[in-house]
């Protein structure tokens, strides 16, 4: 059903629930509370040499030299790089994920501050940062293109002289959509509602930044790199084809990590120099970046420049949307995103709304800025969509002097409708959003709050309610549309059960946090009915575990999860003809209940999957053209993406003398499809909903007309404490996608991507006394105060 | 220079820089990798430790400023075997994602139960507000708290370990419906 889920899901520890999907505690948190969680900080290597990066202090200039000989006499150091270093090596420039290229080192010129210009080997942390300072660099200082609307304009400077024939800063142009049938339909509606919409560039900031150990065996020929990577398969075969080297020859390992929301997913310069690093000293060298360094080199999220456009008739009845884009990819374009997909999965800003048509049209500039843009938990730009039409919706609803609500349940696509062919070609899986937005209504207690805003509002005290409803794709894809670089987007996953009927399950995919070691064993318990304290899951490193894509997008429970459920699958349905020997009967003949098989009509007569993986192992024959063993794999190619929804609803309160907004409720209600474990899904939810808060309110990578980085530590870089987040209060539905092997759905992202449009349209809401439509993020105080004065401004 | 200091119970003295932090004498020196480092400006929080009882972010304490002082890091919150309620609420109220942030949250917050062993929401907030978590939301950070400060009082007034406080289940139970 798509109302509430009705599993028992109260027991509190593992053991009264010996299998499968339900609240279960972590299997990882026992050492993560002792202090024993090993991040790659933690490598430390006998002999191990420290890396620091020189970085350019300018936005745009020329390199005329780079004097490194009083660094290389610096106590302790071991070697210093230049690019010109690397140029021999033929490594100064790497691909990017998006088919571009990305200096490992400038050699020409530097594109923004803080590119990597050069690095020291030394002996210890300490000792490499000293001998940065004695470099010196002479720059030939250049204009820099900083803002995105001035990047093609004609004279504005070149900041891609590197590539052949580039003569402007064009990065790439996009469109999806029908743009003549959507012009048509704009044309016949009562009612046009335009709106410009900044998503500012906002940084994924997790509490460990990226860093990598390097430990090359030059005898053997082998390289091994602890790396903070969200996917260590794809990062272990880019790096292969870069250095000529086989896979097997490099072992990438992603041990704990500290947090990635999609800030680890590229290859970074410095994962390159701390290689390199180790290929000429011939020794382990670590690298592990600051804050500064994270913040002001490291992928960036978001920084589109949109206008938002919605036609609609008189009563409420929403037509089509219309949306022009500029993007801003900094000075490289190091989107990760599937290759068919510059843009990401934006396609999908028609929304969860029945239209007649829709058409975007997008401009990418490069500027001297950081690279990066996919990034923050935002499912491939989904993001930036869900938040132009759940803006552009309200402003709508402004515009009708229309509860935002009921334009909202209005429009909605109906559950008969699905899968639902979008105007842009995305085929929705299964949604059913009026039970989800009304549940969600219920429990904010929409009416009496918009009762007590009216009252509030009579008195001159300033409270918003806002509500945004968002559709996701997630769980890229299906390998006929999605791939990175050549790599389709599916997953491997191995199970192999043991003669004493314990399990090993390696996956392809990591985790950044999000539980793995405890949803996979449910996941495979479920199915094969070996508890999940007894399934040991293996994963994040290429030695130990099959090829996939890694963890990102919310990728891991649609695509790894569906291979975790099906090599399963595959397992049982060996077990079962060993059963079938054991009881002496055919495999028609039995019953599976979780964890044995069951002779049908006389239950006492059953085996075990623990005593099928002794026979698998053991003495005795096995039914003809059984192999010995009990183990399976598989490669896991999903065939659509996983389309989750969900209803939030924000209560805000300004303050008139202080314009300071304080979000008093948010209400969410998600529906991920079949819910495996209740207890980590919550846990994503929230985190991801206090992200929305630091979008919506605090967090801006904002420049200056040089392009010097204004966020460039956690003091400028404002991230939401406990302080200015509420009490989450979270419900859901569940509404199982059809073609994944157990009905679930991606939720990691869903809260980032949804709850930035819930807080903005709260704040405006609470504005609309001034007269307020629009407003863009951050609204700090400042920006708030100049909103309730007629004076909002773009943040760039 | 020479510095001796006590760690977690342990006299220890080394043979320092003059200019190594707190964070990285524990971390590389000692090889307590428990204590994390995320910032460098004191804005993070992932580094604290306790000197002398008292939380301290260990990225802006010198090594030698901690000389002939009593060092507390997450690994010393353990008895043996045995996991401090702090940790343990933790666990059963899902305090944790990722785990960097969890080592100073958790010395932040045994120190504040050491202080006040009943502290309401809003000071729990209060205390762990010089810190970051990029995954948890603070909710179940401030249950986990929650939960340890209804154990231990159950615990201090002899409740055996089977009749355990209907309040500390009801935060425990907190994520799993809607």
């Amino acid at each position: 059903m798509t109302a509430v889920h009705e599993r028992a899901d109260t027991f509190h520890d593992n053991d009264q629930k010996p299998v499968g999907h339900g609240r279960m505690l972590r299997k990882e948190d026992p050492r993560f509370v002792r202090g024993r969680g090993r991040y790659v900080d933690d490598v430390q290597l006998p002999g191990m040499l420290h890396l620091a990066i020189l970085r350019s202090p300018v936005a745009h200039a020329r390199i005329v030299s780079i004097d490194t000989s009083a660094a290389e006499a610096s106590p302790g150091v071991k070697a210093v790089v230049t690019g010109a270093t690397l140029a021999g090596l033929g490594l100064a420039w790497m691909p990017t994920l998006s088919n571009d290229v990305q200096a490992v080192l400038a050699t020409d010129k530097v594109r923004f501050q803080g590119q990597e210009v050069a690095f020291v080997v030394a002996e210890d942390r300490y000792a490499a940062r000293d001998a940065l300072e004695l470099i010196d660099v002479e720059y030939d200082v250049l204009d820099p293109v900083i803002d995105a609307r001035r990047a093609l304009e004609p004279g504005a400077p070149l900041i891609r002289d590197d590539l052949q024939g580039k003569e402007n800063n064009h990065c790439f142009d996009w469109e999806t959509g029908d743009e003549a049938a959507t012009a048509a339909v704009f044309a016949r509606a009562d009612v046009v509602v335009q709106q410009d919409i900044v998503y500012p560039r906002v940084h994924p900031a997790p509490m460990e930044t990226c860093g990598s150990v390097a430990d090359f065996d030059p005898v053997e020929g082998r390289l091994k790199l602890w790396s903070t990577t969200q996917a260590p398969h794809a990062h272990r075969t880019l790096y292969a084809i870069v250095a000529g080297l086989p896979e097997h020859k490099i072992q990438v390992i992603s041990p704990d990590i500290g947090g990635g929301f999609g800030n680890k997913v590229p290859i970074y310069p410095g994962y390159v120099c701390s290689i390199v690093g180790s290929i000429v000293t011939g020794k382990p060298v670590k690298w592990m970046e600051d804050r500064s360094e994270n913040l002001i080199s490291t992928g960036f999220a978001r920084d589109y420049i949109m206008r938002g456009e919605i036609a609609a008739t008189r009563d409420g009845r929403i037509l089509a949307i219309r949306t022009d884009v500029l993007a801003d990819h900094g000075a490289f374009n190091g989107t990760a995103a599937p290759v068919k997909y510059p843009a990401g999965f934006f396609g999908v800003f028609t929304g969860s709304y029945d239209i007649e048509a829709a058409y975007c049209k997008m401009t990418a500039v490069y500027t001297n800025k950081a690279p990066g843009g996919v990034a923050y938990a935002c499912s491939f730009r989904i993001t930036e969509a869900v938040y132009l039409v759940e803006r552009i919706v309200d402003c709508l609803a402004a515009e009708l002097e229309m509860d935002p609500a009921e334009l909202r349940l209005k429009n909605f696509i109906k559950p008969e409708q699905f899968p639902y062919t979008t105007k842009t070609g995305w085929v929705y899986d299964s949604g059913n959003y009026e039970p989800t937005m009304r549940l969600a209504m219920d429990m904010a207690g929409y009416a009496e709050l918009r009762h007590e805003q009216a009252e509030k509002r009579a008195r001159g005290e300033l409270m918003g309610i806002g509500i945004a409803f968002f559709t996701e794709a997630v769980g890229a894809g299906p390998r006929k549309d999605m791939d990175i670089l050549g790599l389709g987007m599916a997953d491997g996953c191995e199970l192999r059960v043991h003669p004493t009927g314990k399990a090993v399950v390696r996956l392809s995919v990591q985790s950044q946090g999000q539980g793995h070691e405890t949803t996979f064993a449910q996941i495979v318990a479920e199915e094969i009915g070996i508890p999940p304290a007894d399934i040991d899951v293996v994963h994040g490193d290429t030695d130990q575990t099959p090829f996939g894509l890694g963890t990102y997008g919310s990728r891991s429970t649609p695509v790894s999860g569906a291979a975790a459920a099906l090599v399963a699958r595959k397992v049982r349905d060996k077990a079962r003809i060993i059963a079938s020997g054991m009881l002496e009967v055919s495999v028609a003949d039995l019953d599976w209940e979780k964890g044995a098989f069951h002779v049908k009509g006389d239950p006492g007569k059953s085996v075990t999957i623990q005593d099928i993986a002794m026979r698998a192992h053991g003495a005795g024959d096995l039914p003809e053209g059984v192999e010995g063993g009990l183990e399976a794999q598989i490669c896991y190619n999903p065939s659509n993406l996983t389309y989750p929804h969900g209803a939030y609803i924000c209560v805000v309160d300004i303050d008139p003398g202080t314009a300071q907004v304080k979000v008093r409720r948010f209400i969410a209600v998600d529906d991920c499809g079949t819910r495996i474990n209740p207890m980590i899904i919550e846990g994503q939810v929230h985190g991801g909903l206090t992200d929305g808060v630091g979008m919506a309110l605090m967090e801006m990578i904002a420049f200056d007309e040089d392009g010097n980085c204004l966020g460039a530590s956690l003091m400028d870089y404002l991230i939401p404490t406990a302080l200015e987040v509420p009490d989450w209060e979270t419900g859901f539905t569940v509404t199982p996608s059809p073609h994944h092997p157990i009905g679930a759905k991606g939720v990691g992202e869903s809260a980032t991507v949804g709850s930035p449009p819930a807080i903005v349209n709260a704040v405006v809401d609470a504005l609309k006394p001034f007269g307020v439509r629009h407003a863009d993020m951050p609204l700090t105080p400042s920006r708030v105060w100049d909103a309730m004065r007629g004076q909002a401004t773009p943040p760039i | 220079m020479q510095v001796t200091m006590t760690v977690n119970d342990v006299e220890v003295t080394r043979e320092i820089e003059g200019r190594l932090l707190l964070v990285h004498f524990l971390r590389d020196v000692l090889g307590l990798t428990g204590t994390h480092w995320g910032c460098d400006t004191s804005n993070c929080g992932t580094c604290v430790v306790w000197m002398d009882g008292e939380p301290v972010k260990s990225c802006t304490v010198l090594a030698a400023m901690a000389g002939g002082h009593e060092v507390r890091t997450v690994e010393g919150l353990a008895k043996g075997a045995e996991l401090d309620p702090i940790q343990q609420g933790f666990i059963q109220c899902h305090g944790l994602q990722c785990g960097f942030c969890t080592p100073g949250m958790m010395m932040t917050t045994r120190a504040l139960l050491n202080n006040n062993p009943d502290p309401p929401d809003a000071e729990i907030r209060e205390a762990i507000s010089g810190q970051i978590c990029r995954c948890t939301g603070y909710a179940t950070i401030v249950r986990s708290v929650r939960w340890a400060a209804v154990h231990e009082a159950a615990a201090a007034a002899g409740v055996t370990e089977t009749t355990e406080s209907p309040e500390a289940d009801e935060i425990a139970a907190a994520g799993s419906v809607a």
